[in-house]
């Protein structure tokens, strides 16, 4: 069988699942990426904060994050997760038997803790190339906190903040391969279920590589558009 | 200007003002009746920022009062024993009606001029949209820079950045104005139309408190003169007689020595 016959759509071709793990691995990586913009952004709040525990608190947070390795991270939630519902279930009558739980939420999870660690560092530092006379101007035309978040704060940090944004979305795409050991289908995980049953590893790595790269491709132009389209009219920080 | 039954426009009484162990404001009164224009000079470090600033409560002082339009802002002591406004809404009420016009502009980089001059009357007096743009229009057209509605700050001179920052301020509809040295961010030759502008709202009555190394505008448009020294009023009154026959010593060689 050729490369081309392999990786087709025809009926023994595997085309269609590794297009559809393609998928997965955007849809992971992107809900992931999410929940690590709100986790992030209240642990830039909190890191920014004049509360010395909420400052405390956030720079442990991104150190310790930062600190121990991703692939353990979604250990501990898998694990910690399936130890709780056990826990649950037992307490409920259950066998106390090991259960599972659904691999895609605690993969998006598992990113989006990791992510808003450095999400948070992202924020944080858009917030500081914030011109200060610009909120001094906001306050002084009696804007209160909220209305002087919403449209001059959040606009602007937002607009330094998609370079950094666009990194850190590259991480938690390649991030969302790790969570292939909790068995979730994505883009790694199908290829290695299909070197295992047709045994051409290299066909299905490869095919996976160039896969990575076209998402990676489409988002970096992505974020380049974006930064493009916001910047206008900005000084660069 | 005579003394009369209507409060003055604005009017501070003994501010005393700290930053840690620098008491940089040490018991400074001063009113503005409606449609005086009064100049304050001062050296570098003397406290006119400061004691601008706490008009509209940038800053908070620590002893004193601020009384806008009759009405005294109420403080209160915070936990930790430190001066804080006792009511948030009555410090945005009262500040959107005292407009500031600072020394570097401060125009939202994120937003177009005209976007700049509605922002404020849209998202903080909730006036129709239609209406404050109708009006930021000929706002810009009064000061000078029609031509600039849909450009960014950053695309525009210094100059006309200030011209656009005082419509935003024009556009608030303020009882008082305050100026913090509007014209020292500008190149000389841009200072001149930054001037204009101001005198023309002076000849207009509108209420002005301005800081400013500008000794004409401060001899030929204020009605009275401030200078401040040290954190208190060291020489006051009408222009013709500071500059004619100052009290101080320290005035006198204030202007003596060019500034
Ligand atoms: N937020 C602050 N924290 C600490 N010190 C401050 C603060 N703001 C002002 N000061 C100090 O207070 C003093 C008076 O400052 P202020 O800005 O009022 O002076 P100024 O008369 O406006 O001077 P300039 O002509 O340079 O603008 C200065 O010594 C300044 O360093
Ligand atoms: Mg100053």
């Amino acid at each position: 069988m050729s490369y081309f016959e392999l990786m087709g759509f025809g009926p023994k071709g595997w085309g269609w699942p590794m297009l559809m793990a393609a998928g997965m691995t955007v849809a992971v990586a992107s809900c992931g990426f999410l929940a690590g913009s709100v986790i992030g952004s209240l642990i830039a709040w909190a890191k920014l904060s004049r509360s010395i525990v909420a400052r405390v608190f956030g720079d442990g947070y991104t150190t310790v994050l930062r600190g121990i390795p991703d692939l353990l991270v979604i250990y501990l939630f898998y694990f910690g997760g399936s130890a709780l519902l056990s826990g649950i279930g037992q307490l409920f009558g259950g066998s106390g038997g090991f259960i599972g739980v659904p691999a895609f939420a605690v993969g998006a999870l598992a990113i989006g803790v990791i992510s808003a660690a450095y999400q948070a560092e992202v924020f944080r530092g858009a917030y500081t190339a914030l011109a200060r006379g610009e909120l001094e101007a906001a306050r002084s035309v009696g804007m209160h906190t909220m209305l002087m978040f919403r449209r001059i704060v959040a606009p602007q940090v937002l607009r330094y903040a998609i370079p950094g944004l666009g990194n850190v979305w590259q991480l938690a795409l390649k991030e969302s391969a790790l969570i292939s050991v909790t068995g979730l289908v994505e883009l790694l995980r199908q290829s290695q279920i299909g070197s295992g049953s047709t045994y051409k590893p290299f066909y299905f790595y490869l095919t996976a590589a160039l896969l990575y790269l076209v998402i990676t491709t489409v988002s970096t132009w992505g974020f380049q558009r974006a930064e493009d389209y916001s910047m206008r009219g900005l000084r660069r920080a | 200007m005579a003394p009369s039954s209507q409060p003055a426009a604005v009017a501070i009484r003994d501010l005393h003002k700290r930053f840690g162990p620098l008491e940089v404001l040490k018991g400074v009164s001063l009113s503005a009746a409606e449609g005086e224009v009064i100049s304050i000079l001062g050296a570098s470090g003397s406290g006119k920022s400061t004691m601008l600033r706490c008009i509209n409560m940038l800053e908070v002082p620590d002893e004193g009062e601020v009384i806008i339009g009759g009405e005294t802002i109420a403080l209160a002591r915070d936990r930790k024993g430190r001066m804080c406004p006792a009511d948030r809404a009555q410090v945005d009420r009262i500040r959107s009606k005292v407009a500031m016009v600072f020394q570097s502009f401060n125009l939202w980089s994120h937003m177009t001029v005209i976007e700049n001059v509605v922002e404020a009357p849209v998202h903080v007096q909730k006036r129709p949209k239609a209406e404050a743009v109708a009006e930021a229009e000929a706002l810009l057209a009064k000061v000078g820079i029609a031509d600039k509605r849909d450009h960014y700050p950053s695309h525009l001179s210094g100059g006309q950045q200030q011209r656009a920052a005082i419509a935003r301020a024009l556009a608030m509809h303020p009882q008082v104005m305050l100026f913090d040295e509007p014209t020292s961010a500008l190149d000389p030759e841009l200072v001149g139309e930054v001037l204009r502008v101001m005198r023309a709202l002076a000849e207009e009555g509108r209420t002005m408190l301005v800081v400013t190394h500008e000794m004409g505008f401060a001899r030929d448009v204020s009605s009275r003169v401030v200078f401040l020294h040290q954190g208190v009023v060291e020489e006051e009154g009408p222009p013709a007689q500071v500059f004619g026959a100052a009290k101080s010593e320290r005035f006198r060689q204030f202007i003596s020595s060019g500034r």
